[in-house]
């Protein structure tokens, strides 16, 4: 049985077995490298994506669950050679060191600015907190999204 | 604790009388009592430390402080339907807090609801409880506050609706429901059993939220017969033997001690905070909780034997249903048998949670959409499902799991009951 | 320890068994010293030259111009191989996308042991520094030569040798007729730093842009043709095997699982392998289910492990003697004593290790994010018993180890299952339990330092000794990977050696840099203890440092003079390390005798990593609740001198990710376990700091010093950070603890 789910604005006919989490049909039938495998227990968002416009842990959610919702994930913020608003500021920042966190954290940080569009350092902090970085590049993801929560993300 | 629910019909029916009551009671007002000279002088440490055994057991931070503000400043926001009460500040500064509160004027407050310049406390502060303490107690209390680091904070005022914002009700409600105590209370209680009675009556205030309330907003008598809390059922604290599961006393002094109990599964929602304070208290007050809970047991009402638990059900999740299928992935990471929670961590399995065994899935749908967040020192999180799960797919999962899982039979309305939480809890 | 040969032995202390983890093999492994690496064969040349001295090793130049720069470290998530591309082509006139780089492949790169240590600039940079320019000049000696000009007169520029009249060549052309493989010579035509056009830049991490975007960047990324997904079971507790009861009958259900291909046994070791992803796990957990396990290690209490390190067997090496220091009993007033010590840490990595492996034609390829693909290329060479030559490493990045982490052990298990499924490509990926269970976990230790003040106020004794576990368990021989311990035939690990001073293991720096006229340091060495352990950033430098400038601390308070003033008199001689003592004391606005606010403290740390490195000083402003026994970091000063700064962003990005990730370390974490084995199973049994914990401030110096050698940058931060926090804690809440984590419950 497939499970039809719009993916970075486009449709897409998923033949995964209903039953696997989403972070496996996006890195095993999309290809898709963004969402990563931190735990597989919703305690890490290395597998962050938004769900309709919320930020969710792909590692957890079904693809059962999935049928006609709409799905974005870091690819479809922006490229290596275009990047999207928030993935530009974090470039700029150079926030990442071994940046195996960071597309989880662009995820959750791009949900809470579409949501708010000027945070303030206490709404930012409380918001990231569910996302894990082990290198502490912490103070400059919150650089990077503090830049976009000032001028916004347009 | 956000949210405390007061019912809504108590103050409609009760308006004209305590209108006229209360008419009659603001002639009356109690005096204020003069405020203190200075500071008092600091007491020994043996003094402070069995004051902040007191505090703790009486759960005061839990209400007067904000997650991000400092300890007793006050300022968490409870809402009721008529509006928001802020709790105040008890740190001993002399203009924002209580700091210049004397002796007899904390005891008046806590065993009559009086605030110190005369004016009527609102019983979210469980004054009704707390009324029974020793004065032993209550001067430790006193001496373990006043010893505090003032904080300057003006707390927001309440920003209620008539006819809560009209104090004087509240003398119309404290005839219905306060039995005060006095100085005539033992400040020693001799067995653990006793001492169980004291502390679940007075300083842990259990009934406050294991009673549920009456028409008239107090608390319904006999207690501890359950009630609901910010949205989530709260067990019948007289029926803790009965079931699938019986509780037992190192399960009940685990989890209230560390928020985790074997055999039945971690403290959620409200409770969880109240775990977080009893683990700073000494294990024998906790084992004598345990002892007094175990002790107020009454059969069920169809009197039944407890059925006995089911084997925990080898529920295949290559079953096909939907349920199943979501469970697989969302929840099997942790709750399946082979998960390293289960098979490592020798977590208690889903079926002997009092949130699946319950005849409510309010508490299963609770769990489910908003997971039991991260606390410092807790090896128990569980993340939130809400924005995962629509409450069509929620039914489908409690179906499965409360059937094949549990052994129980479904619940009725499980989409319905979850929008309405959703959208509650979004409030 | 008696050479004797040592079977398994087991202690039992205090109610709990030690089980040890030496066994002297039949055939030790020791080809390799402590860093991997081959021989010095001229140690008068720079750098890693000296043990790799052809030019060709480094950089390759194709008939076409194509210009390949190697190296034989590898990126594990600090930047450094930015930072390497910016050394090696300063001097070759080329950008950095301009050039093929390879780092860590065993077919293609030069050995340069492991990739730790902080020695990647160090070696490897500077290695890259001299090739280039020695390169550079024989490019343009060549297009001289074919142009019959004196090379002078020709430059290079923008990737082309250009002749004062304008011709130009690309450097394929220019180096014809020019063998590159030739011997380095001992010193290099260097270009005066203040022309330096990409060293001291901070250019853009050329690795990011991927990373942002769900490019392809990690092992993790890797889809051959064919690939096959694989699982592994692990045992419990180590030391548990396998029970034979209804083992057979699990292994037949889990081979009907949907998708699966192969189900793998060899004595305890347990593995599955599956066309999807998800296959695999759904097989992995059926049979983990499934079996069953005996026996296994009873690991002691947390609460027990410092007073049964000090029971263990140790080799006593004594580091430093100079003078005399009191006997014991007979310090004097104004002396201090202490007992420092810290738990287990684990290294946490955010993503659990990945391993992909394929076996062609006879030929093992495994991408691998090892920090060390020439020594784990031996390891698995005899865990499969393949000649050397037929197994290739090709080092892949993996999410930020700090150390040694389950590469290694992951790296095996792809060979095994590479073999067992001869020609398609299997993915090994461990789960997150797997990950903490069995990684090597920073060793606990223990440290006592007695230290007292002469009639002067200067420090006149100082005497300090200390107790761990091995941080250096990589391999070495095959029987240092896990998967070899739990095979029919198991290979056991070759016996824990001391990293030997000046950089040392559980010693490193536990020297300290003040002046001290009588001073003794004693390192107790202990082959054996309960849990695997390995290096983790700046090894025992962490709770070296802290001790060294908590006692410090407590010694300016004896000597009434203001804590950051008492070290710079200890470092009359060492001009460095009072530069960003300064440093970071004017950026914080230290000032001597201030009384900081109730439940508030400032704290100083400083340290010069093995005593031979990077310098870093940092200062902390924190505030403590009480009630919720919490600690806010307020602000971070931290001022670092790494010699010539190479990319100063990416020195600053890799102090602040120090700063944090020890500060994460140092308040709270310890490693949960006990009789039944390892309970840090998830991040809720071992929470790491979070964005809530992060400091709200944090400026970082660097103290540039053009023309002066690399320091390398990555772990000198932990030990100082530690020190502070500890020191800010004391000052906060007129106690203190010597026992990390400093908020345990």
């Amino acid at each position: 049985m497939s499970t039809r789910v719009t993916i970075n604005g486009k449709p897409h006919t998923l033949q995964s077995d209903p039953s696997t989490p989403l972070l496996y049909v996006l890195r095993g039938e999309l290809a898709l490298n963004g969402a990563k495998f931190g735990c597989g227990m919703g305690q890490c968002g290395a597998c962050t994506v938004i769900l309709d416009g919320k930020p969710v842990f792909s590692c957890v959610t079904p693809l059962s669950a999935l049928g006609g919702r709409s799905l974005r994930t870091v690819e479809g913020l922006g490229t290596p050679d275009k990047p999207g608003r928030l993935q530009a500021a974090f470039l700029k920042h150079q926030a990442a060191q071994c940046g195996y966190c960071i597309a989880g954290m662009i995820a959750r940080a791009q949900a809470l600015l579409e949501q708010h569009r000027h945070p303030s350092e206490e709404q930012i902090r409380a918001w990231m907190e569910p996302n894990l970085c082990r290198c502490g590049t912490h103070y400059r993801i919150l650089a990077a999204i503090r830049e976009v929560a000032q001028e916004g993300l347009a | 604790m956000k949210l405390r629910t007061i019912g809504i019909a108590a103050a409609f029916s009760a308006t004209a009388a305590a209108a006229v009551l209360g008419g009659l009671y603001a002639w009356t007002r109690p005096a204020p009592i003069a405020m203190s000279a200075g500071a008092p002088a600091a007491p020994d440490p043996a003094i402070l430390a069995a004051g902040a055994r007191v505090v703790a057991l009486g759960d005061c931070m839990v209400c007067h402080s904000t997650a991000q503000g400092a300890a007793y400043a006050g300022g968490l926001p409870l809402r009721t339907p008529f509006g928001t009460i802020y709790s105040t500040n008890i740190t001993p500064d002399p203009e924002t807090g209580i700091g210049r509160w004397t002796l007899p004027a904390f005891r008046r407050a806590l065993r009559e609801g009086v605030a110190r310049d005369g004016h009527l406390l609102y019983p979210a502060f469980p004054y009704v409880h707390y009324t029974r303490m020793s004065e032993r107690d209550i001067e430790l209390a006193y001496q373990y506050l006043m010893s505090r680091t003032p904080i300057r904070v003006e707390q927001p005022p309440n920003d209620l609706l008539f006819p809560l914002n009209f104090r004087p009700v509240l003398a119309f409600w404290n005839l219905l429901y306060l039995r005060p105590g006095d100085a005539s209370i033992p400040a020693r209680q001799e067995t653990p059993l006793e001492r169980g009675r004291y502390l679940v009556d007075t300083l842990g205030h259990c009934a406050s939220c294991h009673s549920g309330l009456s028409l008239t907003g107090g608390e319904r008598s006999p207690p501890f017969h359950g009630g609901n809390i910010d949205g989530w059922d709260v067990p019948a604290l007289t029926g803790l033997t009965q079931g699938a599961a019986p509780w037992r006393h190192e399960q009940l002094v685990a989890y209230l001690r560390g928020g985790l109990a074997p055999g039945h599964g971690a403290a959620k929602g409200p409770m969880r905070p109240v775990t977080e304070r009893l683990a700073d208290v000494p294990r024998e007050d906790v084992e004598a909780i345990a002892t007094y809970l175990l002790s107020i047991q009454q059969p069920g009402a169809a009197g039944t034997a407890p059925a006995p638990l089911a084997a925990p059900a080898q529920a295949s999740l290559r079953s096909t249903s939907p349920g199943a299928q979501l469970f697989a992935a969302a929840c099997a990471g942790c709750h399946a048998e082979a998960a390293p929670m289960m098979r490592l961590a020798g977590r208690p399995g889903l079926a002997a949670s009092s949130a699946l065994q319950g005849d409510s899935p309010t508490n299963f749908i609770q769990t489910v959409q908003q997971g039991i967040p991260w606390a410092h020192g807790s090896p128990v999180y569980m993340p939130p499902f809400a924005d995962v799960l629509d409450d069509g797919q929620i039914a489908a999962l409690a179906a499965w799991i409360r059937t094949d899982v549990a052994g129980k039979p479904a619940w009725r309305d499980v989409a319905a009951a979850s929008a309405k939480l959703r959208k509650e809890n979004a409030r | 320890m008696s050479g004797a040969d040592l079977s398994r032995r087991a202690f039992v202390k205090g109610g709990a068994l030690v089980l040890g983890f030496s066994l002297l093999p039949g055939a030790a492994f020791a080809e390799f010293n402590g860093m991997g690496m081959p021989p010095v064969a001229d140690a008068l040349l720079p750098g890693d030259l000296n043990r790799i001295p052809w030019l060709d090793a480094w950089i390759r130049i194709a008939a076409d111009g194509k210009v390949t720069v190697c190296s034989g470290k590898v990126e594990l998530g600090t930047g450094v191989r930015t930072a390497l591309i910016q050394v090696a082509l300063e001097q070759l006139e080329l950008e950095p996308g301009a050039i093929r780089f390879i780092g860590g492949d065993t077919l293609l790169s030069p050995n340069e042991g492991f990739t730790a240590g902080s020695h990647t600039m160090a070696d490897s940079g500077t290695a890259l520094l001299h090739a280039s320019a020695q390169v550079a000049a024989l490019l343009r000696a060549g297009a001289a030569a074919r142009w019959k000009l004196a090379p002078d007169t020709v430059l290079l520029r923008a990737g082309r040798a250009l002749a004062p009249d304008g011709r130009s060549m690309h450097y394929g052309e220019a180096v014809a007729g020019i063998d590159l493989h030739r011997m380095a010579a001992r010193t290099s035509p260097l270009r005066d730093p203040a022309r330096y056009r990409l060293i001291g830049k901070s250019l853009q991490r050329l690795d990011i842009p991927a990373k942002l975007a769900g490019g392809a960047a990690y092992v993790q990324d890797l889809r051959l043709p064919g690939m096959l997904h694989a699982r592994v079971v692990r045992p419990p507790r180590p030391g548990a095997r396998l029970a034979t009861a209804g083992l057979d009958a699990a292994l037949a259900a889990t081979g009907q699982l949907p998708g699966v291909r192969r189900v793998v046994r060899d004595g305890s070791y347990l593995a599955v392998l599956a066309d999807g992803e998800w296959q695999a796990v759904v097989a992995m957990n059926a049979l983990a289910a499934g079996v069953r396990w005996e026996g296994g290690a009873v690991l002691p209490a947390p609460d027990a492990i410092h007073a049964t390190l000090q029971t263990l067997p140790s080799q006593d090496i004594e580091v430093l003697r100079r003078g005399s220091v009191p006997a014991a009993g007979t310090e004097g007033a104004r002396s201090v004593t202490a007992r420092y010590t810290k738990q287990y840490v684990l290294h946490g990595s955010i993503g659990p290790s990945c391993a992909v492996g394929q076996l062609v034609d006879d030929e093992l390829t495994i991408w691998t994010h090892t920090q060390g693909v020439y020594p784990l290329r031996a390891a698995l060479a005899e865990l499969t018993g393949m000649p050397f030559e037929k197994v290739r490493c090709i080092h892949t990045e993996g999410s930020g180890c700090y150390g040694q982490n389950g590469a290694d052990d992951v790296a095996a298990d792809a060979a095994l299952l590479a073999r067992a499924m001869p020609g398609r490509p299997v993915r090994v990926q461990l789960m997150r339990e797997q990950e903490n269970m069995w990684e090597p976990f920073a060793p606990a230790m223990v440290t006592q330092v007695r230290a007292g003040l002469d009639a002067e106020g200067r420090i006149g004794y100082w005497d300090y000794e200390l107790w761990s576990g091995s941080h250096n368990e990589r391999p070495g021989n095959a029987g240092k990977l896990v998967p070899a311990w739990l095979l029919a035939k198991p290979i056991a690990p070759s016996p824990s050696q001391p990293m030997p001073m000046p950089e040392g293991g559980g010693d490193r720096n536990a020297l300290p840099l003040y002046e001290i006229p009588n001073a003794r340091v004693v390192n107790h060495f202990l082959p054996v203890t309960p849990l695997r352990t390995s290096a983790m950033r700046s090894l025992g430098a962490h709770i070296n440092i802290t001790a060294i400038e908590g006692t410090i601390d407590r010694l300016a308070a004896l000597a009434g003079a203001d804590p950051v003033r008492f070290r710079l008199d200890h470092l009359r001689g060492q001009p460095r390390a009072r530069a960003v003592i300064e440093r970071a004391a004017a950026m914080f606005g230290w000032k001597a005798g201030a009384r900081a606010r109730p439940l508030r403290g400032r704290g100083f740390g400083f340290g010069q990593y093995k005593n031979m490195m990077a310098y870093v000083a940092v200062a902390v402003e924190i505030a403590y609740d009480p009630d919720r026994r919490q600690l806010s970091i307020l602000r971070v000063a931290c001022a670092a001198d790494c010699g010539q700064v190479v990319n100063p962003d990416g020195a600053r990005n890799q102090l602040e990710g120090a700063i944090i990730q020890s500060a994460s370390w140092t308040l709270n974490e310890a490693l949960r376990y006990g009789p039944q084995g390892i309970a840090s199973i998830d991040w809720a049994s071992y929470p790491i700091l979070r964005f809530s914990g992060v400091p709200e401030r944090i400026e970082v110096a660097l103290i540039d010093r053009p023309g002066q050698a690399f320091l390398g940058v990555a772990e000198a931060a932990q030990g100082p950070m530690a020190a502070a926090l500890a020191n800010a804690l004391a000052e906060a809440t007129g106690v203190r603890r010597h026992a990390l984590p400093l908020l345990a419950v």
